[in-house]
């Protein structure tokens, strides 16, 4: 007891880290799938959007957790981060509303709109996956303005799209079949490269800001350890490139794999980010400890989360599960 | 412009747009569930009908719920940081529990309660279905909690300036809950049973009229008679429960400028604040008295006792009168309706245009029951220990000023799209037959 006390705001960071994750993985591929909306015909869109409708409004709660373990435990990076991002976090917010609205409006909506529903979809899902990874671009770059670290931020804006785009594609293999699901393996290894891409551009853009992020990685004898990182992301990268050049399969058993993949890519991304940034909450200016509220209240939200995530857990995976396999068409009856 | 009245325009309206939609999701979900029990009980597809118009009803003003309570979440920290820091150690926990036990637990079975009717027992989508509510209903819980506390604060103690828990139950049940989270409740339920009911009366009025039809129609309005007068009832208790705790609330409410006995009830006035009175004002003699303190001569608290610490007048003023007004509205109409359905089995067609034109009226009566409590609030954000101006950012205008243009862009846009798209929802399903189309497939099928 006397230890998780101690170290309680540690603990928070590590909830938060959790439910950005599962936020990143999980809204990922909602929102990915919403920008490859753009590549379908009206009958494809239905049936891409017929793999998310039961699934997305919970994958946004994991933001609303996450945002909200912000501000409750750490009230002052809170307050520091998002009046710094209090532009982008509204674009977002815009992308995130007309993507949600549309899921129901694009189908209720009289026939003439529906189109425009649908682009508002698309729309959206690009704003809020572009926003996102401006966002984390700012906030690598430490907030500093300037020229280059704008230029960063737009491209972290374009990597994380294209790493959203890369999860929706692998979430469609594994629930289409037929011609989307071999459409679906294209826009995967395209998006692939993009990932790929980004993710480079982002570990080489870390260290080189901050000479402490420099050290970290680079000293010895951490490097030996550390190496696994990017070396695993490395052969992930190239066996998933691999995996996707024999896909479509006539056998659908491990139609699930390349999601897996992105699964673990994602994870593998973020220890990255988070190790660099470690003991920092809004880097080189703020640590987890300083920004921390009152241990009493973080003990009763301690207590709540750790009796009723399992259920979170649970009952996540029975609608998975109520749901597995390729998608059906989405009917009320 | 004013960088803390262009935060509070913008909070305001964006928590003015959300309320709408859990005040219509809170208590359609308990709707949904007596439609699915009904099914289960009679074997009636009628019943199975009205749940799967009523269940695109729901999924379309969840969805809107669901949008504008995220830009809430994040509106807390960027438009009041200084609510965080001053009263953080309260206000979190309660937001946590609410994000922990409501939000998951509802977004969750929604799919399955949506789209899981063939892929799961019967029993289980009915579960689903009480899931989704019971959710709502534990979300409205915690928030009202919250809001609650800061209009009584207790179970609080200040140190350094920051507000530590002491006792957990009483901040939950704190002087204000019961009441205030009655209020809403109910409140919810008539915005609901009017929906129902009006939207119900319009197809019946444009010959769609399955038996489907007539039992949303009859539930709506049985619904409605049965909630106003209970309504009225838990309104005037949290009245008095205002009274107490922040009587100048119920001062503006009033529109008594002096504490004094034999105060009359204000009809109608307009509150001259510059000069302390009301202008135009017609009274009936001793009525506040009377309904407040019980005597004709009962000394009742003005604003005088708080001047440079009340909220501004007449907002408050009127907002309280728009909602008394559309309460006794809807007492007259749903219990006339109510007696007709009894007596004669069916409505004329000149009340059902009625219960068509009322079909928003809780948006209305909510909206202003919030404006009074809200408003009333005023200077304070949370009463005694923090005032709106102490809790502002630091954010410049023109930002707030330019974000604001966008939120209220896009409000009107989702607000008119909504409201077009429950008419047209209603128009189709009386052209579909008994059979509704599938949801998301109508082009799939049509391309294949």
């Amino acid at each position: 007891m006397e230890l998780i006390s101690n170290n309680l705001p540690i603990v928070f960071a590590g909830l938060m880290a959790v439910s950005i994750l599962a936020y990143v993985i999980l809204d990922g591929y909602d929102l990915g799938v919403g920008m490859l909306m753009a590549r379908g015909d009206r009958s494809e869109r239905d049936r891409m959007i017929a793999t998310i409708g039961p699934f997305w409004d919970a994958n946004e709660t994991w933001l609303v957790l996450g945002i909200g373990l912000l501000l409750v435990a750490f009230p002052a990076a809170h307050g520091l981060i998002l009046t710094e991002l209090y532009l982008p976090v509204a674009l977002m917010l815009l992308g995130l509303t007309l993507r949600g609205v549309a899921f129901e409006f694009r189908v209720k909506a009289q026939m003439r709109f529906q189109n425009a529903w649908d682009r508002a979809f698309i729309g959206g899902s690009l704003l809020a996956a572009l926003t996102q990874g401006y966002m984390l671009g700012r906030y690598i770059m430490g907030f500093q303005a300037g020229f280059w670290q704008e230029a960063f931020a737009l491209a972290a804006g374009f990597g994380l799209a294209a790493a959203y785009t890369f999860v929706g594609s692998t979430w469609l293999i594994a629930k289409t079949e037929g011609e989307l699901q071999a459409r679906a393996v294209s826009w995967a290894r395209a998006s692939l490269l993009l990932t790929l891409a980004g993710m480079i551009a982002v570990s080489l853009a870390t260290p080189l800001v901050s000479p402490r992020i420099f050290d970290r990685w680079f000293s010895f004898p951490n490097i030996i350890g550390l190496a696994s990182i990017p070396l695993m992301t490395g052969a992930l990268f190239l066996s998933l490139w691999i995996f996707l050049r024999r896909m479509p399969r006539a056998d659908h058993s491990l139609d699930l794999v390349p999601f897996l993949g992105a699964i673990a890519l994602f994870t593998l991304g973020f220890l990255g980010l988070a190790y660099s940034f470690y003991p920092y909450i809004v880097p080189e200016k703020l640590t987890i400890r300083a920004a921390a509220s009152a241990t009493e209240s973080l003990w009763i939200i301690l207590l709540g989360a750790v009796f009723v995530l399992p259920f979170i857990a649970g009952y996540t995976a029975f609608s998975y599960y109520v749901f597995r396999g390729k998608a059906r068409e989405l009917r009320y009856d | 412009m004013d960088p803390i009245l262009l935060a509070r325009i913008q909070f305001g309206a964006n928590i003015s747009f959300h309320i709408l939609f859990p005040t219509i999701t809170i208590a359609l979900g308990w709707v949904l569930l007596f439609f699915k029990l009904r099914f289960n009980a009679t074997g009636n597809e009628a019943w199975m009908n009205a749940y799967r118009f009523w269940v695109k009803v729901f999924a379309l003003s969840f969805a809107l719920g669901v949008v504008s309570g995220i830009t809430m979440s994040f509106q807390f920290g960027t438009n009041w940081p200084g609510f965080m820091e001053r009263v953080g150690n309260i206000a979190g926990p309660l937001l946590a529990y609410e994000v922990l036990t409501a939000f998951f637990l509802e977004a969750t079975f929604l799919g399955i309660m949506l789209f899981g009717f063939r892929r799961v027992p019967g029993w289980a989508h009915t579960l689903a279905t009480f899931l989704v509510a019971f959710g709502t209903t534990m979300s409205a819980f915690w928030i009202l909690v919250l809001n609650s506390w800061m209009h009584t604060p207790a179970g609080f103690e200040m140190r350094e300036g920051v507000a530590h828990a002491t006792d957990w139950m009483a901040i939950i049940f704190n002087p204000s809950m019961p009441y205030r989270l009655g209020h809403m409740l109910l409140a919810s339920g008539l915005t609901c049973a009017f929906l129902v009911a009006g939207l119900s009366a319009w197809r019946w009025l444009r010959q769609d009229r399955g038996e489907d039809v007539r039992l949303a129609l009859r539930a709506g309005i049985w619904l409605a008679a049965a909630l106003i007068p209970v309504q009225i009832l838990v309104g005037d208790l949290h009245g008095l429960n205002t009274l107490e705790h922040q009587p100048a609330k119920v001062a503006a409410m009033e529109g008594n400028w002096e504490t004094r006995g034999n105060v009359p009830l204000v009809l109608f006035a307009i509150p001259n604040e510059r000069e302390r009175r009301n202008d135009y004002a017609i009274e009936i003699p001793n009525g506040a008295s009377l309904i407040l303190k019980h005597k004709a001569d009962g000394v009742v608290p003005g604003l005088n006792d708080h001047i440079g610490k009340h909220p501004p007048v007449a907002p408050v003023f009127y907002a309280f009168r728009i909602m008394v007004g559309m309460g006794m509205a809807m007492l007259a109409l749903s219990w006339l309706g109510a007696f007709l359905i009894w007596r004669k089995g069916e409505l004329p067609r000149l009340i059902a245009w009625g219960f068509v034109a009322m079909t928003f009226s809780g948006w209305v009566a909510t909206l202003a029951g919030w404006y009074v409590t809200e408003i009333g609030r005023q200077p304070w954000l949370v009463t005694g220990v923090l005032t709106t101006a102490q809790a502002a950012s630091a954010v410049p205008a023109g930002m707030i000023g330019t974000t604001l243009a966008l939120y209220l862009a896009i409000y009107a846009l989702l607000m008119v799209a909504y409201i077009s798209v429950l008419f047209h929802l209603a128009r189709k399903a009386g052209g579909a037959g008994t059979t509704p189309p599938p949801v998301y497939s109508v082009r799939l099928q049509a391309a294949e």
